[in-house]
């Protein structure tokens, strides 16, 4: 078998990989590989045909091919080593990495630092148990978006959409445009899971109906679908007797949620976080295993490009960084925990002698929406260090508290921190 | 008479509320916005309400059977389905280069349908 | 009418028909297997517990007793002449109160009637020992090593895949709608794609057995489809549990029950109830319930979360409690398998020796054919393999070295494989069976576009042929583009 060795090894070559590979090379890791499944580079990018990315990263509103496109040609610019048509089969703790490829066949790679940039997946419709038979025409939106965007296949003609989070939305205008009917989109919460520009752009836009506290408790058909029974649900989104509706359709999108692709990182033994479905990781993005780091989805599910972009440029730094054995952060951590209306932070844990180096920036969703001010409050025991005010919190939009490198000092020997929603 | 309308701003990922009071069409007061992008969003939404029109076209002769575009910038939103289905009786030659216009002034609105990536030729 | 006459027609290709298949291969014999669905093993073969039972469950004397004990001990040779997964890892039934107790020692005796070996009664603690996330409750259990797991559906296209090798000719999308008869004899089957004339007939056909001897008068036998709703689990859960696990039977059902699969998954299920739609597989939301509750009470701290399938099976309950293996007197030419439910499965390849032995007593000329093969080599399985093998595999052929299931790390070399094998993967469902894709925690989610595209090329067809399951099951319905290519 092949063996290869480098500085800097990334896995997956989305938003997040491309980032934190060109950022291991800025930061002075010569040797940096980026693996990629497909045979092109980019990820779930090239099929996200539609706008909406690098408002941030570059003052544009690009589709996202176009977003891809401007990292890869950095990549080939910085000349840094590509493996497409490779996957990644197991990692240890030692960060030994199997991988086979079309081109190479079975190879190992053992680089000095290794950044996990595999993504997020869909949930499928077992993961709901929505009864019913089993016919062909049940799709997760993405997979849809990939035969309608890349493929050109419509995978069907009426449809509806269960879950409006941004990928069903987007693919209802989508499908929409492609000449296909969008009978409903479904949302079992009081309020949207995705985006409220799609809501407009997506929705409103093509008259397409959106039905909220509501659920596919049925799907019927033998062959392929021909209608799904719709519920309304109630507080506990519960379906409400009495309330079943059938709509005729030959497909059911689902668009109900996404949870890290976290396969390898398990396998290598990195400590999880139960919440965000990612590892546990620093200031660094480094996960409790010496040399892995994590960027992106991976670590938990963003809902906007360039901050996936931002997060993993932080995970090539580290990583870059101890490849090269010049920095890495040392000494006791504090623990950051999701206190009132908060669901989960990252990273969980910080060094404060990191933050003397540099602020740090705290991401985090609520759990519940909150349609007014509200303030964020980091606390130390019950003492508030910092606080944000916010117009309004929403679920789909995650927020961010950035801890100035001021607050080292009231870091240092604490062990706990707690971050609080309060209206 | 005053006429309050409600609309999301969808110029950026934040979606602001916006209300307006609305008097003969035309924009008196404004409420919700948290930049000036806000206003602007209502007012070209009170004249003549714009989209990004993004779609496929089928490419022939090159690695992949289909192209990614768009619209160069936005354009009237009630002609999003009548561009749409004519980009789906398009076809274009590979090679194609991103940002190459694919359909130049689509529909007479001046504004062209162009390349989100580029297409080698097979 | 076609002038072909067969020696043997089987209606119905399952685990019972393929293995009789198979059996009637080693002859020379003019044999067809017929089948309504687009794939082998689509009825009840395809949506069971997947437990080669150990035989201690039914009546000492019954048929379902002795197939079951004899059928058990065949598993070892046939998986292995088959190479089809299978693992004689052991089950067990466990008591959780002082009446289960006393239901353990019938089930034992009951066993030891049967010829079951090796059976022992444990204590809960020493259960528990074996299980540790076993409900506190558990009070004992029922040990019996000759117990397994195996891929029913695997076993299945294996035996049928051996058979077509040996000649056995299989038309699939074959409904027979009825037995034909000359005078009192069955001399073959009219079915959708004309009629096909045979000296035996054979009705292997689960569900629907009663209803083809209906079309021939045989009135009296009726089967009644029960409901069995089950959930899969991701391999993530495999910690949670190291055993088969039953819990103490009931008058209808063995109960529902954990078991890991042979894949490595956790199989939740099933429930019993009777319903009267034959075709009624619906998952309902009182079933899976059902199901869930009664699987934490044997292993409260099942994760839930982890589901990534439901799907229902329907058992073909005969109304005489027993298998019926039978040559109706008053229907020459025909020979009958009904009620083959649990367990059916366990029983496949004894039910299939029987019949041939019936065949011949019945006077059918069997002559040995030199040039048999009881071998059948299935595709290569690049996730099971060492890093050695999956090197070698990748030299020969690069396609090896693509993954299109990322879940369960299947090849596009395994696909193509898949594609020209004896029973060549025509569906999506059949592909899904031989290859494992999409049976992972995406369910098809990442790999459906890359395996509509290999299909479409090794068939020679467009995606919009392809279907999941046969029929009016289309995957994609047109093209989003208005232009011809």
């Amino acid at each position: 078998m092949k063996s290869i060795s480098c500085d800097v090894l990334v896995v997956g070559s989305g938003p997040a990989g491309l980032a934190a590979a060109l950022e291991a090379r800025q930061t002075g890791a010569q040797e940096v590989l980026l693996l990629e499944r497909n045979d092109e580079l980019g990820g779930i990018l090239q099929q996200c045909i539609h706008t909406g990315f690098g408002l941030r990263e570059f003052g544009q509103d690009l589709s996202g091919p176009e977003y891809a496109w401007r990292w890869i040609d950095q990549v080939h610019d910085a000349g840094l080593q590509v493996l497409s048509e490779t996957m990644v089969l197991s990692v240890d703790a030692t960060r030994r990495v199997v991988a086979t490829s079309k081109a190479l066949g079975m190879i190992e790679i053992l680089p000095r630092a290794l950044v996990l940039a595999m993504g997020c997946r869909e949930r499928p419709r077992g993961a709901l148990a929505i009864p019913g038979t089993r016919p062909a025409g049940v799709y997760t939106a993405g997979t849809a978006q990939r035969l309608v965007n890349i493929d050109g296949y419509m995978p069907g003609n009426r449809f509806v959409i269960l879950g409006s989070g941004d990928i069903g939305m987007i693919m209802a205008r989508r499908l929409t445009l492609e000449g296909a009917e969008v009978a409903a989109v479904c949302e079992i919460l009081p309020y949207l899971s995705g985006l409220r520009r799609n809501l407009v752009q997506c929705i409103r836009d093509y008259d397409i109906p959106l039905h909220l506290c509501t659920t596919v408790t049925e799907v019927r058909g033998q062959d392929r679908v021909t209608s799904v029974v719709v519920s309304g649900v109630d507080a506990d989104r519960r379906p409400l007797p009495g309330t079943e509706r059938e709509i005729p359709c030959d497909t059911l999108l689902l668009s109900v949620g996404l949870v890290p692709e976290n396969e390898l990182t398990r396998m290598a033994g990195a400590s999880m976080d139960a919440v965000t479905g990612g590892p546990r990781v620093n200031e660094g993005y480094a996960t409790d295993i010496p040399g892995i780091f994590a960027a992106g989805n991976v670590v938990h599910v963003y809902d906007l490009v360039d901050d996936v972009s931002q997060a993993a440029r932080i995970a090539g730094r580290s990583a870059a960084r101890y490849a090269c054995s010049t920095q890495a952060p040392t000494g006791p951590t504090v623990r950051l925990v999701a206190g009132e209306n908060v669901r989960a932070v990252v990273p969980q844990l910080v060094h404060p002698a990191a933050l003397e180096q540099e602020s740090i920036a705290l991401h985090m969703r609520v759990r519940t929406p909150i349609e007014a001010p509200v303030n964020l409050d980091l606390r130390l025991g019950e003492r508030t260090l910092l606080s944000r005010r916010f117009r309004y919190v929403r679920p789909a939009e995650m927020l961010t508290l950035t801890l100035p490198q001021r607050l080292a000092g009231e870091l240092a020997g604490a062990t706990e921190l707690s971050v609080h929603v309060r209206t | 008479m005053i006429d309050i309308q409600e609309f999301i701003c969808v110029t950026c990922p934040v979606g602001c509320n916006i209300r307006a009071e609305v008097v003969n069409n035309q924009l008196v007061a404004i409420h919700g916005q948290s930049c000036q992008r806000g206003e602007a969003f209502v007012q070209e939404e009170l004249r003549d309400a714009r989209r990004m029109l993004t779609t496929t076209v089928q490419v022939v002769g090159g690695t992949l059977p289909l192209l990614p575009v768009r619209t160069a910038s936005p354009i009237p939103k009630r002609l999003l389905l009548l561009l749409a289905s004519e980009l789906r009786r398009l076809q274009v030659q590979a090679p194609v280069e991103a940002g190459q216009p694919v359909l130049p002034n689509a529909l007479g609105t001046g504004v062209d349908v162009i390349a989100t990536r580029g297409i080698t030729a097979a | 009418m076609p002038d072909a006459t067969y020696d043997v027609i089987i209606v119905g290709a399952g685990v019972v028909g393929a293995h009789i298949a198979r059996q009637l291969s080693r002859y020379r014999l003019r044999t067809l297997l017929l089948d309504k669905a687009a794939d082998v093993g689509d009825g009840t073969t395809k949506a069971n517990t997947a437990i080669v039972h150990a035989g201690y469950d039914a009546r000492p004397g019954s048929k379902k007793a002795l197939f079951n004990v004899a059928g058990n001990a065949m598993f070892d040779q046939v998986c292995a002449e088959l190479d089809v997964e299978f693992d004689r890892c052991g089950t067990y039934v466990v008591a959780t109160s002082e009446t289960d107790l006393a239901t353990l020692q019938d089930l034992a005796s009951r066993g030891r009637a049967n010829g079951v070996t090796g059976l022992e009664l444990i204590s809960g603690e020493e259960m528990r020992r074996r299980e540790p996330g076993l409900t506190e409750a558990a009070t004992g259990a029922l040990y019996a090593p000759t117990g397994g797991i195996v891929d029913p559906f695997a076993l299945c296209f294996a035996a049928a895949e051996n058979a077509v090798s040996n000649g056995v000719e299989l038309a699939l999308n074959t409904t027979v709608s009825r037995l034909l008869l000359e005078g009192n004899r069955v001399v073959g089957v009219d079915t959708n794609r004309g009629m096909f004339r045979s000296r035996w007939t054979i009705i292997a056909a689960g569900l629907h057995a009663d209803d083809l001897m209906r079309t021939a008068g045989l009135e009296g036998l009726v089967i009644r489809p029960r409901k069995g709703e089950y959930f899969v689990l991701d391999r993530a859960a495999r910690s949670q549990l190291r055993n088969v696990l039953f819990p103490c039977p009931t008058p209808v059902s063995k109960g529902i029950m954990v078991t890991p699969t042979i894949h490595g998954n956790i199989l939740l299920g099933p429930t019993a109830n009777d319903v009267d739609d034959k075709e009624d597989l619906g998952t309902t939301a009182a079933g899976l319930n059902e199901t869930l509750t009664g699987a934490l009470k044997l292993i409260p701290g099942l994760d839930p979360r982890l589901m990534i399938r439901s799907f229902t099976g329907l058992r073909a309950t005969g109304s005489t409690g027993d298998f019926e293996i039978s040559t109706p007197a008053e229907r020459p030419g025909l020979l009958v398998l009904a009620g083959i439910e649990s367990p059916g499965l366990t029983a496949s390849p004894a039910i299939a020796l029987h019949v041939v032995d019936m065949l011949r007593e019945a006077g059918l000329t069997l002559q040995e054919r030199p040039e048999y093969v009881p071998t059948r080599k299935g595709i290569p399985r690049f996730s099971l393999m060492t890093t050695a093998e999956q090197e070698a595999l990748i030299a020969q052929d690069a396609r090896y070295g693509r993954v299109v299931c990322r879940c369960e790390t299947v090849t596009e070399g395994e696909v193509v494989a898949a594609c020209h094998s004896p029973i060549p993967a025509r569906t999506y469902d059949a592909l899904k069976r031989r290859t494992r894709i999409g049976t992972g925690r995406c369910q098809g989610g990442f790999d459906l576009p890359l395996v509509l595209e290999i299909m479409a090329r090794e068939y020679n067809v467009s995606p919009l042929e392809i279907t999941q399951k046969g029929g009016a099951s289309a995957l994609v319905f047109r093209r989003t583009k208005e232009v011809g290519l």
